[in-house]
């Protein structure tokens, strides 16, 4: 026993070998095994979520189109005042530029960028261009004026020089409705052109909604799923998981037919002569459109989190309400909803992170006033190809629903949660 | 209606079908008397839970009628039947703390603050668990968790409380504590208590009287001793305590005592009769281990018979020996371990012996 | 185990091999790969020009419907060095912006383009949208119909009559986009129709424009795909649509749906051919030149009612091959039709089509 300590306090083996070694060494293997489990859906998260995610935030900052294909004309700028139009060198520089950039058929990129921040600096950058690779020979300043006249006016050079850094704000601004002047000022956009902050607050608004009425209808079902006979609850669980297994298009025109103001539904009414032929409602291409069918695809995800923590609570504790003398009621509210809590809870933190970036539904059937800040992003990543204003509008969603997490987290705690 | 004064739970002829084919409880009547610790005893799906439930209100009577001091309570709604019940789960409401479950019953009866607190206090100090006031449920052991689901079903001074197997849950050494602390919970309190137990051991320690159940029948209710010495059918003898079985024939009938022919080649012996008809009937000869007497002075006992040693099992202060007799092989015997007690080897053979009196001849 | 991988391998690579040569093959047997819009548009090119000329020179002509990302599509394989596309069919706004970023070839058209049987040269034979790059191929407009079951008494018949909601009640259908919503807001409002993109040049003209459009929002159902104005018209979801004219001909030919087009204020568009950088071959110059002779713009109207850019076709048009229909009133083109259209200004919203679109999804959204 005497070499089990080396010296006063540390352990040792029979070896000799300090003992946290020792134990280091016989669980190296263990780990490792651990580590090579979990490596192939490490790999596949970093590669298809990580990766995705932070380029995509980096869109929203990064600004390397003029500092790249403009670069002489940066660094003519780069000693420029500002005040006056810059000399003979800039426009010399421009022309190289330019000539540059059709060469290597990338000037579309940075004619795109500056049009973002101005509109018409498209025509002008890629109009300059084609003409600029016919120039013969300088001084330039007066040609280039004469391709275009904004070459002659401060401004547009402000802008270049402003939008010359690797990186911008200017989406980020954007993105919340603010734009930047040509004093480089950052100022609210004009009233009709603000939409981001009006769509943040509704894509919230819509998601609260959708939340709590999933909330309302699921709870019933998940307490009979729980408290019904096995052969009874299982079809009613095959009822609740039915539209999963259908394709979510299928089930958004659905609700188109059964909706629209010829639909299923309105003709049922007219029937009925509940209303009107002429005083048909419109219950889809709005915002109640969106939120009928968003509550019934996300549904599911409420009513499954609820029903496994209702499975996991015995009939004995209303019982021992009712036998402590409280009503059903009382019992009901005071007993069985606390203890649901965190069922409430994870079903909440699903359906409302899954509805604020939702955007296939509310494209389909949200109209104009249903739609929501996804629909926007999808907008910019696949019509105006304004990747960079798509990137900051989903950075700020991320923070949002990163805020919302933590909030829940706060509340509830993450690590009581049951996902079903 | 028909009710004794004295008798504060009555069953009466009370019949419970879940399927309208079978009856899990048959036919169920008991009079508890005010401030009595009755248990119903039983294996798993005996009635006994069932019958539980019935007086609970979470569960209705197909037949028959219950009585709560003096009212029948057949269609009273559980929260207005002011009966305190422990669950064998506890039921512990996990979002509140400890005063605050015990809170609840108060709360809910609109009592003052003031009062809730001191109940509470009261109840809590009478489990001794005053330190554990504010902590959760979850943060408490087996046993303390136990303590407040009875302190809680006590707190509103109900007139009878339920206990359904409340320490099924517990370990061995924890049990036996509790059993005593609620025994002495009935006895300072005098309040009325029904039992469920299927642990035959925790009802005989804490009873006044003991309905032992068995396929929806009442089997036999009495005293612990009562059954355990004077059990009035093979069920009972076996269920409480533990039992040697020998079967037989029976010969001929004097007064109170029977001969019976032992199967298997044991040859006639003497038993106390007790619940057989007549001659020639089978009957299951009831006989406690510690009631045989090894290789009996001649003359000593009437009952002899040859045995062969099957196996020793030293168990400190005495020493379980199980021997085959008269075609049974798993006869016990209690060999106490005193100083002038002979050492028995496998295959030896043995005489034992008998008291006709501790040898009950009941139904087959 | 070893030897297996080593053997799969081997294997991999001869496959490899065999398909690389295949592909050469193929190539070797001559072939163009053609993006167009797909749908009875495709189907009108293939059977006017496609065919013939595989008839004629033997040369196989495949077929990609990528047009809608045509502009996306160029700038990522030239800029990859890497454009499998030989001739590409395109709007011509998109083909200004293709030019201007020398994604793609500029054209001679005297050179490139065949004369009018009268010997008058290409570039005085085509109506319009000879700006370097894009060579014309047809004019389609994009304009409102309506479903005569929706209206007993009085017809629509002008622009004005699409934004009375008193007059001729009912849903409206208009396209998700600010493109011709803005032109045809401001012709209601009394605007000529060549005065308009000078007006809408203008902040009060923008603001003008989308004032007007506020008068019908709450009525109006926006589509967002070309065969949605049709449906919603024969669902009578909406009462009056815009769409493009085509798909209208096409649903009142094919389908006998009882819809009357307004030719009135039709934005007439030009969508014709582009050639990716690079891919100004011989032989492709040989087929640019057969596909758009007058004879081959005419024909291509047997099949769909888009008017042929050359002005030398339009006598030539005949009747749809398929119905027996006379294609000559369908025409958008044609003089009856042609009365007061508006002729997209492709360099205007290139320049604008950004900020237009931020005011446009603003005000949606309000």
């Amino acid at each position: 026993m005497a070499n089990t300590y080396s010296k006063v306090g540390e352990m040792t083996t029979n070896d000799g070998v300090p003992l946290k070694i020792s134990l280091q060494r016989s669980q190296r293997k263990l780990k490792l095994w651990a580590f090579l489990l979990v490596a192939p859906l490490l790999i596949f998260i970093t590669i298809s979520f990580i990766l995705p995610v932070v380029s995509m935030t980096m869109r929203g900052v990064e600004n390397p189109q003029v500092a790249n294909i403009l670069p002489n004309v940066v660094d003519a700028l780069y000693v420029w005042d500002g005040v006056d139009l810059p000399d003979e060198a800039a426009y010399e520089a421009l022309v190289i530029d330019l000539t540059a950039g059709r060469k290597n058929k990338n000037i579309g990129k940075v004619a795109s960028r500056l049009n973002y921040e101005r509109s018409g600096m498209r025509r002008v950058i890629s109009g300059s261009s084609r003409k600029a690779a016919k120039l013969k020979e300088g001084p330039y300043k007066e040609q280039m004026i004469k391709i275009n006249k904004a070459w002659g006016d401060v401004t547009t050079w402000s802008l270049i020089k402003r939008e010359s850094g690797a990186f911008t704000y200017s989406y980020l601004v954007a993105a919340v409705d603010y734009k930047i002047t040509d004093q480089g000022d950052i100022v609210a956009k004009s009233e009709e052109k603000q939409i981001y902050k009006s769509l943040f607050g509704r894509t919230l608004m819509m998601s609260f909604t959708i939340t709590i009425i999933c909330i309302l209808l699921a709870y019933p079902i998940a307490y009979l799923l729980a408290t019904l006979p096995m052969a009874k609850s299982n079809l009613l669980m095959i009822l609740v998981l039915l539209p999963f297994w259908t394709s979510l298009l299928v089930r958004t025109t659905t609700w188109i037919v059964l909706l629209q103001s010829n639909g299923v539904l309105n003709d049922i009414l007219v029937w009925m002569n509940i209303i009107d032929d002429s005083g048909r409602l419109q219950m889809i291409y709005n915002q109640t459109g969106t939120i009928i069918a968003m509550t019934h695809i996300l549904l599911p995800f409420m009513v499954l989190p609820l029903y496994s923590v209702m499975k996991t609570i015995p009939p004995s504790y209303m019982r021992a309400a009712l036998s402590l003398g409280a009503n059903p009621v009382v019992s009901y509210v005071r007993v069985y909803i606390p203890m649901t809590v965190t069922g409430i809870g994870a079903g909440s933190l699903l359906v409302f992170i899954l509805s604020i970036g939702y955007y296939i539904t509310p494209a389909l059937v949200g109209g104009q006033s249903g739609v929501l800040i996804s629909n926007m992003i999808a907008y910019h990543m696949q019509n105006s190809l304004n990747w960079g204003l798509a990137g900051a509008l989903g950075f700020i969603l991320l923070v949002i629903v990163m805020i919302f997490y933590a909030i829940f987290n706060k509340v509830i705690g993450i690590d009581k949660m049951k996902m079903g | 209606m028909d009710s004794n004064p004295d008798f504060l739970v009555q069953f009466k002829n009370v019949q419970k079908s879940y399927d309208g084919v079978h009856l899990v409880v048959k036919d169920f009547n008991v009079d508890m008397v005010k401030g009595e610790f009755l248990t119903m005893l039983g294996p798993s799906g005996s009635g006994k839970t069932t019958c539980l439930m019935m007086l609970a209100g979470f569960e209705t009577a197909t037949s028959g009628q219950i009585i709560l001091d003096g009212q029948s309570i057949n269609n009273v709604a559980p929260h207005k039947r002011e009966i305190g019940m422990v669950f064998q789960n506890y039921a512990l409401f996990p979002h509140m703390s400890v005063a605050e479950n015990l809170a609840f019953p108060l709360q809910v009866r609109k009592m003052g603050k003031s009062e809730i607190t001191e109940k509470v206090n009261h109840a809590l100090k009478m489990v001794r668990l005053d330190h554990f006031a504010n902590r959760r449920p979850a943060q408490l052991s087996g046993g303390q968790q136990q303590r407040v689901a009875v302190a809680r079903a006590l707190v509103f001074r109900p007139k009878l409380v339920l206990m359904d197997e409340p320490l099924g849950a517990l370990d061995k050494n924890l049990r036996e504590e509790m059993q005593y602390e609620i025994k002495h919970i009935h006895e300072d309190l005098g309040v009325t208590m029904l039992y469920v137990t299927h642990d035959q051991v925790e009802a005989l320690t804490m009873s006044d009287r003991i309905a032992v159940f068995d396929d929806g029948i009442v089997q036999q209710l009495a005293s612990p001793h009562v059954l355990y010495d004077e059990p009035t059918n093979a069920f009972v003898a076996n269920f409480i305590g533990e039992n040697n079985r020998l079967m037989g024939k029976v010969v001929s009938i004097e007064g109170d005592v029977c001969s019976v022919e032992l199967d298997g080649g044991g040859g006639l012996v003497q038993a106390k009769k007790i619940n057989v008809a007549g001659v020639g009937d089978r009957t299951t000869l009831s006989l406690r281990p510690e009631r045989v007497i090894v290789d009996p002075a001649a003359g000593e006992c009437p009952n002899n018979c040859e045995a062969r040693v099957e196996e020793l099992i030293y168990h400190g202060d005495h020493t379980r020996t199980r021997v085959s007799v008269s075609g049974s092989t798993d006869f016990i015997i209690k060999v106490p371990n005193t100083h002038n007690q002979q050492h028995m080897k496998r295959g030896q053979s043995i005489r034992i012996g008998w008291n006709t009196g501790d040898c009950r001849a009941l139904d087959a | 185990m070893k030897k297996l991988l080593k053997r799969s391998i081997v294997a991999t690579a001869i496959a490899a091999v065999s398909m690389t040569m295949m592909t050469t093959a193929v190539q070797a047997e001559s072939s163009l790969t053609v993006v167009s819009w797909g749908g009875s548009y495709s189907k009108s090119q293939m059977r006017a020009y496609h065919e013939p000329w595989t008839a004629k020179t033997g040369t196989k002509i495949l077929h990609e419907d990528k047009s809608g990302t045509g502009l996306a599509g160029i700038r990522s394989q030239v800029e990859a060095n890497n454009v499998s596309w030989d001739l590409v069919d395109m709007l011509e706004g998109n083909a200004m912006i293709a030019c201007d970023e020398g994604l793609i070839e500029e054209i001679n058209y005297d050179e490139i383009l065949a004369p009018a049987p009268d010997g008058t040269p290409a570039s005085k034979d085509f109506l319009g949208g000879l700006n370097g790059c894009f060579i014309p191929q047809i004019y389609y407009a994009t304009l409102f119909a309506y479903n005569d079951e929706m209206f007993k008494g009085e017809k629509p018949s002008t622009i004005a009559d699409i934004f009375d909601l008193e007059k001729f009640p009912g849903k409206r259908s208009l396209e998700k986009i600010p493109a011709g919503n803005l032109e045809w807001a401001l012709m209601a409002d009394g605007v000529a129709a060549k005065d308009i993109y000078d007006v809408l040049s203008t902040e009060e003209g923008v603001t003008r424009a989308f004032k007007k459009l506020d008068t019908i929002k709450d009525s109006v159902i926006w589509w967002e795909a070309g065969a949605q104005p049709p449906q919603l018209l024969s669902d009578k979801e909406v009462s009056i649509a815009s769409g493009y004219n085509g798909r209208f001909f096409g649903a009142q030919v094919n389908e006998k749906q009882p819809f009357t087009i307004i030719w009135d204020g039709q934005l007439a568009e030009i969508d014709g051919w582009v050639v990716p950088k690079g891919k100004l071959t011989p032989e492709l110059k040989k087929y640019i030149k057969f596909i758009t002779d007058t004879q081959r713009l005419a024909d291509q109207s047997k099949y769909i009612s888009y008017g042929p850019a050359r002005k030398s076709s339009a006598s030539l048009v005949d009747k749809h091959a398929d119905t027996g229909v006379d294609m000559k009133p369908h025409m958008p083109t044609s003089p009856a039709n042609f009365t007061n259209p508006i002729i997209k200004n492709a360099e205007w919203w290139a320049n604008n089509n950004d900020d237009m679109s931020e005011r446009f999804n603003a005000w949606l959204s309000k």
